[in-house]
């Protein structure tokens, strides 16, 4: 199993390192997101404090999405994906290896758009700032988790990006809740996100399960 | 190796005793529709070691189809496939080389690290070098460009190259002398009638008769899904 997981991850890594495809595409869009959103509210005081959460898992989904739509896109482009298909390794290797790789640059993003973020919304962490690096990185992964499930799932589809949205979105309202909930209770400093840390793993472990068990069935699909 | 011409209805190639000369893939009654559209239509075949196979058509009679159902690519609506015995195409993957039209390598990574990358999923078999494949097939393996910028040849020829790395035991080659020069066909002919002489199994797609003459032990024209005629070949290498 890890030998190709590894080189599923260092191939996509390989050529995201080539292209920056996802990268640039995320990065321009986030950091849109981030500045609309701090010209139509009123980014002083405590208000900004209070939708910091929201905006900032919002700009990360969308974002990501702009990056999920195409994380199958080389492997369709010259029937890749039907090489791979011939080879005798497991297909969850390929879609763990492809998860993780989405996570590492939605995650890179972050980083990049952290300290616009504090600047943009003059934000000050009230909370355990600890705890935000508990929180993004389990809300980002049930993020791409489904997101490389449903895209590979879609791929058939003559509307396959906008289907990914369709699909994705209200799976991921429960993890979008609570690593809002989270990010603001911690940036608030108002109440313990604990519960909803909880809850973010808890589904984090139930869709990578769940993903890891199908994925074989999609990917051999017709 | 006899042959029947197909009876109506009903295709077949190689109909022999069980306990005649193995089969390296044995189709029987094979249908295969889409929706309504039947690109295969009962067709039967035994394809045995050591021979090659070319299969000719206009575009839409099959071949493609034919070819994915023997790679486990695609599952026959009716009939049966065997590889190997009794296994199922996908059980046996790893002992199939499959070439499709398309070249089945990403086009930001150089031709070693796309054969690289392969033969890093055959985990358990012995498979050739990259540099080794490239080689097989006339490429200079220390030439470091990004696949995306090779002539469309030197696509077909790592495309190859990438099919050969396992060491399969039965090559399903789409179209494989497209888009490539004189030269490059008959090093290729070459290359594969020495696939042939180590009793692997070769079935091949081709619009260009005269390329695959060489190395056909069997011509089978397909029209329309079914197996319109089987002609022995009269191979010289």
């Amino acid at each position: 199993m890890t030998r190709a997981l590894f080189t599923h991850l260092a191939k996509d890594l390989r050529i995201e390192w080539r292209t920056l495809d996802a990268m640039i595409s995320m990065i321009f869009f986030s950091g849109l997101v981030v500045v609309l959103f701090s010209i139509a509210f009123d980014p002083r005081g405590a208000f900004s404090q209070q939708i910091a959460g929201g905006v900032l898992c919002v700009a990360t989904m969308f974002a990501s999405v702009t990056a999920l739509n195409q994380a199958w896109a080389r492997e369709i482009r010259h029937q890749v994906m039907d090489a791979q298909r011939m080879v005798p390794s497991a297909g969850a290797e390929l879609y763990l290896a492809k998860t993780i790789a989405n996570f590492l640059f939605v995650s890179i993003v972050q980083i990049v758009l952290a300290p616009f973020f504090f600047v943009f919304y003059n934000l000050h962490i009230a909370g355990d700032a600890w705890q935000l690096a508990l929180v993004l990185p389990l809300g980002t992964w049930a993020l791409v988790v489904n997101g490389v499930f449903f895209a590979a799932l879609s791929i058939g589809s003559r509307n396959r990006e906008f289907l990914l949205s369709l699909i994705l979105f209200p799976i991921f309202i429960p993890a979008l809740l609570a690593m809002v909930q989270a990010v603001t209770s911690i940036l608030t400093g108002d109440g313990d996100p604990a519960l909803w840390i909880k809850m973010l793993l808890g589904y984090d472990i139930i869709f990578t399960t769940a993903s890891l068990l199908l994925f074989d069935v999609v990917f051999h699909a017709e | 190796m006899t042959t029947n011409v197909p009876e109506a209805g009903r295709s077949t190639l190689g109909a022999r005793p069980e306990n005649a000369r193995p089969t390296n893939a044995q189709l029987v009654q094979v249908s295969k529709l889409f929706g309504t559209f039947a690109a295969l239509r009962q067709v039967s075949l035994s394809l045995e070691p050591g021979c090659c196979y070319v299969l000719l058509g206009e575009n839409g009679a099959g071949k493609s189809t034919l070819l994915r159902v023997l790679a486990g690519l695609l599952r026959p609506t009716h009939g049966t496939v065997r590889v190997f015995g009794d296994s199922q195409p996908h059980d046996a993957r790893a002992r199939i080389g499959y070439m499709s039209h398309a070249p089945m390598l990403y086009d930001e990574l150089t031709a070693q690290e796309n054969l690289r990358y392969f033969s890093s999923l055959y985990s358990g078999r012995p498979c050739l070098t990259p540099a080794e494949a490239l080689r097989q097939v006339g490429l200079d393996p220390d030439l470091n460009r990004l696949f995306g910028q090779y002539s469309q040849g030197m696509r077909q020829r790592t495309s190859l190259a990438r099919v050969l790395l396992s060491v399969p035991e039965l090559l399903l080659l789409d179209e494989p002398f497209s888009n490539m020069d004189v030269e490059s066909v008959r090093q290729m002919v070459a290359l594969l009638a020495g696939f042939r002489q180590s009793d692997r199994t070769i079935v091949l797609t081709t619009h260009q008769r005269e390329h695959a003459a060489p190395i056909a032990d069997f011509v089978i024209t397909l029209h329309a899904g079914r197996v319109a005629s089987v002609d022995p070949g009269s191979p010289t290498q």
